[in-house]
């Protein structure tokens, strides 16, 4: 099978207009013989669902949460990017489109990133007209803010609260459509197969998460909008039911998975502080606006930061990067720290944390101003620390966030499974090997809002509707699998519990396929990641009844598809002979320790076809060409 | 500093709706003060699951006091006893060693128990889907800035906006009344531009679905107010109040 991205000829500027014109098109009246099922009710699933169904579709919806407006997308704090260009700073689409190709590291697809920069504009216009408050000057004109990786203010927010914002606008979007009778939605739902009929996705198979009932639901098209894989670490930023399911059963099912070692390290969260930790907090990118990083210049110098003299301070990302400073990319920033930490220099008790120090931006602009920037983040750290960062540094140190790899798509965001489109931070498609802040939220809606509502319509343009019902023997087999499978989990009996096992796994990734990977490292994880599988299976204890609300045997399905996806990001950094973005092996660095690709060799999106469990997964390659944006190495001095 | 409590814990387990529940009493050894609340609750499933005994159910996802999923009532109050705090963000270094401590279920007729610490509280969803929100598609807004919002009033519409639709409010008031819960998505729209066009017939219809839910009526408790983990203020009530009169008095608008 060869890979086609199917990127539409012309000018990278015009070819979104092009390929707009030349989709087909879905007859109005027709349009609600179509029924499309939308996995995940977040930024990418909520606004997908909500634009098909104002646009005349059948839409059924499914989140494993309670209410759409719980989805994780909720947490992103610092805000959404748009090349709205009004502080007449120099922004355009072009810059936009450059930062964010230039942020990824050259690892991205010209084309999708160019369509994201473009349809930015649109959905800042959209989600005011949702009457979300963003933050206003007082003219009543919008604000922005700065984040890393760029050198303009393009980044709208509502206080350290942006995701949650969209994300109830989004919902109160897909509410109204809902209370129309135009999308059913189906909550406390768990999809646990897609079913493929003659190599087109018909359907899923849900898990009801309150009565254990396994339901066939028969559809079109299927979109996966189900998030990223960052807990496959057990402990990271995201929310305790993030996972990758959804993506991976759909995976197991002929869709390809691209780029599954970029993954990318936050710089600013509250370091780990227990063995009971459950999850990391992050504390925003937009702190970096004002915060500085700082590590004792001596190792080793224990003394409470106060007392250490400025003279005696290293504030390492200004002098490193000096026309960047603090606002160097998310990897960038997640290295240095490492870097420092490993030289002794970490602050705090585990001496694996750096200063985020508040002081000089308090002296300048008051603590009234800096409250209103960053109060609520200022609250959630007193909370969680029991430190208060007006008086005393931050600490912090970087922790899982995002995922740039997601299965593979085409321009047209469907999977090498026809019929099956996959958005947001289950694809893999916009970020190349690092995501800039403030660019998931903007990818999620370009996805959901503007970009799926048109390339589906060239799909189901195509096809027949309703041509395949949950009476099919594909749906009979995909539910006995799922029974099967959930009956395995329950009848083990064995003595260690999911939550060991996750934790067991996530030391292995975090060790081994985190911020810095060796080959030899990589080679024994896999090993050990084989092993606990292996455990897993023979001696895990999963509690309780498949008819009832069963929340270990949920975490329990989740972590089964964890082991053996986790072992897939180990093949693929293995694979990945340089350093990009997130991926950084050790044996590929510059003479600064900055990430050094290879070009020549590299170039390309590593596309990995499941075979069977115990075989090794076939690699295709998706060549990037660059014909807009320079290859350089990236430099942020 | 870190340091460690013993606590005893009685904690509502009920096997499902309709089913009759009881307190069941646990013993939390060895508690490190810097736990977050459901950590601690993650410690007592570990051994409850090790000895052979089914965990207690409860909600909960991004733990980091936003997504609304959590909440309990610890100790008679709806995320315990800190102040403008999630269940999740809640540590144990608020509680003393030797302390007991009774955890149980949002308890209101429009939130019935599904599971141990597990309620329903689609009737939200069905509150937002009957009027929360400004009837627009996607495509073809005006641009951003052509709306002009005084930056107070941006901000008085966030402090409304950040709700996290977690019930605490429901659970905290005698007469179980969702008018905080209302209150804050109305007075939002009220406030902003966008939502003019549809206030009257948003507030009609939000607030009669409210009653048909099963909700209770506002007797100016305020505990609400007090329990309200984004800390919302009541005047988003008593513009609701004045948005519904107001609506009263448009001929048109029933």
């Amino acid at each position: 099978m060869t890979l086609d991205a199917k990127i539409p000829g012309g000018p990278v500027a015009e070819k979104w207009d092009r390929h707009r014109f030349e989709l087909k098109l879905v007859n109005p009246a027709n349009k609600r013989k179509f029924t499309v099922i939308v996995v995940g009710s977040g930024l990418a699933g909520g606004s997908a669902a909500a634009s098909l169904a104002e646009l005349g579709y059948d839409v059924k919806c499914f989140c494993i949460q309670d209410s759409p407006r719980r989805a994780h997308s909720i947490a992103a704090q610092g805000g959404i990017n748009a090349a709205k260009n009004y502080p007449n700073d120099g922004d355009s689409i072009w810059r936009l489109f450059y930062d964010t190709v230039k942020g990824g590291d050259f690892r991205a697809r010209e084309a999708n990133v160019y369509r994201l920069a473009q349809v930015s504009n649109n959905i800042i216009d959209q989600c005011v007209a949702q009457g979300i408050p963003f933050a206003r000057d007082y003219g009543g004109l919008l604000a922005n803010r700065s984040f890393g990786g760029a050198q303009v203010s393009r980044t709208f927010y509502a206080r350290g609260q942006t995701g949650q914002q969209l994300l109830l606008g989004c919902y109160s979007a897909l509410s109204r459509q809902i209370g129309l009778g135009k999308v059913a939605m189906f909550t406390r739902r768990e999809m646990l197969e897609l079913v493929v009929v003659n190599d087109r996705a018909r359907g899923i198979i849900t898990r009801n998460l309150i009565n254990g009932d396994i339901e066939s639901h028969a559809a079109d098209a299927v979109v996966l909008a189900t998030g990223g894989y960052g807990n496959v670490f057990f402990l990271s930023t995201n929310a305790m039911g993030s996972n990758v399911t959804a993506a991976y059963r759909a995976h197991k099912k002929g869709a390809f998975f691209g780029n599954p070692c970029f993954t990318q390290i936050h710089p600013t969260c509250i370091p780990v502080h227990g063995t009971y930790q459950s999850k990391l907090t992050l504390m925003s990118e937009s702190l970096r606006n004002d915060g500085r990083v700082w590590v004792p210049k001596n190792p080793g110098d224990k003394r409470p930061p106060h007392q250490i003299p400025e003279s005696e301070r290293n504030y390492y990302l200004e002098e490193k990067y000096p026309s960047f400073g603090n606002l160097v990319p998310r990897d960038v920033a997640s290295r240095n720290a490492k870097e420092q930490c490993d030289h002794g220099k970490g602050v705090g008790d585990t001496g694996l944390a750096v200063y985020l120090d508040f002081a000089d931006a308090i002296k300048r602009d008051g603590h009234d101003v800096i409250a209103k920037k960053y109060g609520n983040l200022f609250q959630m750290y007193a909370k969680i620390t029991a430190d208060n960062p007006y008086e005393t540094p931050m600490m912090i140190y970087p922790a899982v966030h995002y995922t740039m790899g997601g299965l593979w798509v085409d321009y047209n965001l469907m999977s090498t499974v026809d019929g099956l489109f996959v958005l947001g931070e289950a694809n893999f498609s916009d970020h190349g090997a690092n995501r800039l802040g403030a660019s998931a939220l903007m990818q999620g809606l370009a996805d959901g809002y503007f970009v799926l509502p048109y390339t589906i319509g060239g799909y189901l343009a195509g096809i027949t509707p309703a041509q395949v019902g949950t009476g099919h023997q594909a749906f009979k087999d995909a539910t006995q699998a799922t029974k099967e499978r959930i009956h395995k989990l329950l009848t083990i009996n064995g003595n260690r519990t999911v939550d060991d096992i996750h934790r067991e796994l996530g030391l292995i990734m975090w060790d081994y396929c985190g911020m810095g990977r060796k080959d030899d490292g990589l080679k024994l994880a896999r090993t050990k990641i084989q092993a606990l599988r292996e455990e897993f299976w023979e001696n895990v204890n999963v509690p309780g009844s498949d008819k009832d609300l069963n929340q270990s045997l949920e975490r329990a399905g989740r972590v089964a598809d964890f082991l053996e996806f986790g072992e897939l990001m180990v093949v693929d950094a293995l694979h990945r002979r340089e350093s990009c973005g997130g991926h950084f092996n050790e044996a590929f660095q510059t003479e600064e320790n900055e990430a050094l690709r290879d070009d020549a060799n590299f170039c390309y999106v590593a596309a990995w076809q499941y075979q069977d469990t115990d075989k090794d997964p076939v690699l295709h390659k998706e060549p990037l060409n660059f014909e807009n944006v320079e290859l350089t190495q990236r430099s942020y001095k | 500093m870190s340091k460690s409590i013993n606590l005893t814990l009685k904690v509502w387990r009920q096997k499902g709706p309709g089913v009759k529940g009881r307190l069941e009493t646990y013993h939390a050894g060895n508690i490190s003060t810097d736990m977050s609340f459901l950590e601690m609750i993650d410690v007592i499933n570990e051994q409850l699951t090790k000895d052979g005994k089914e965990p207690i159910a409860f909600d909960h996802d991004c733990r980091e006091g936003i997504c609304g999923t959590c909440g309990c009532v610890v100790n008679g109050r709806a995320h315990g006893p800190e102040a403008g705090t999630t269940l999740c963000q809640l540590h144990m270094r608020h509680f003393d060693d030797g302390d007991t401590v009774v955890v149980e279920p949002w308890r209101s007729r429009a939130f019935k128990v599904i599971k141990d610490l597990i309620v329903d509280r689609s009737a939200f969803d069905k509150l937002i889907q009957a009027g929360g929100f400004v009837s627009v598609n996607t495509g073809g807004a005006q641009d951003a800035n052509a709306i002009l919002i005084p930056a107070e009033v941006a901000e008085e519409a966030m402090d409304a906006a950040q709700c996290i639709g977690c019930g605490a409010c429901v659970a905290s008031c005698p007469n179980a009344s969702a008018m905080l819960f209302v209150g804050a998505k109305v007075s939002q729209l009220a406030l902003l531009p966008q939502g003019k066009p549809e206030a009257a017939k948003r507030v009609n219809t939000m607030v009669r679905t409210m009653d048909a839910l099963g909700f209770g009526n506002c007797t100016n408790e305020r505990e609400c107010e007090a329990e309200c983990p984004k800390e919302i203020s009541i005047t988003h009530i008593a513009r609701m109040n004045r948005e519904f009169l107001k609506a009263g008095l448009t001929a048109g608008e029933k």
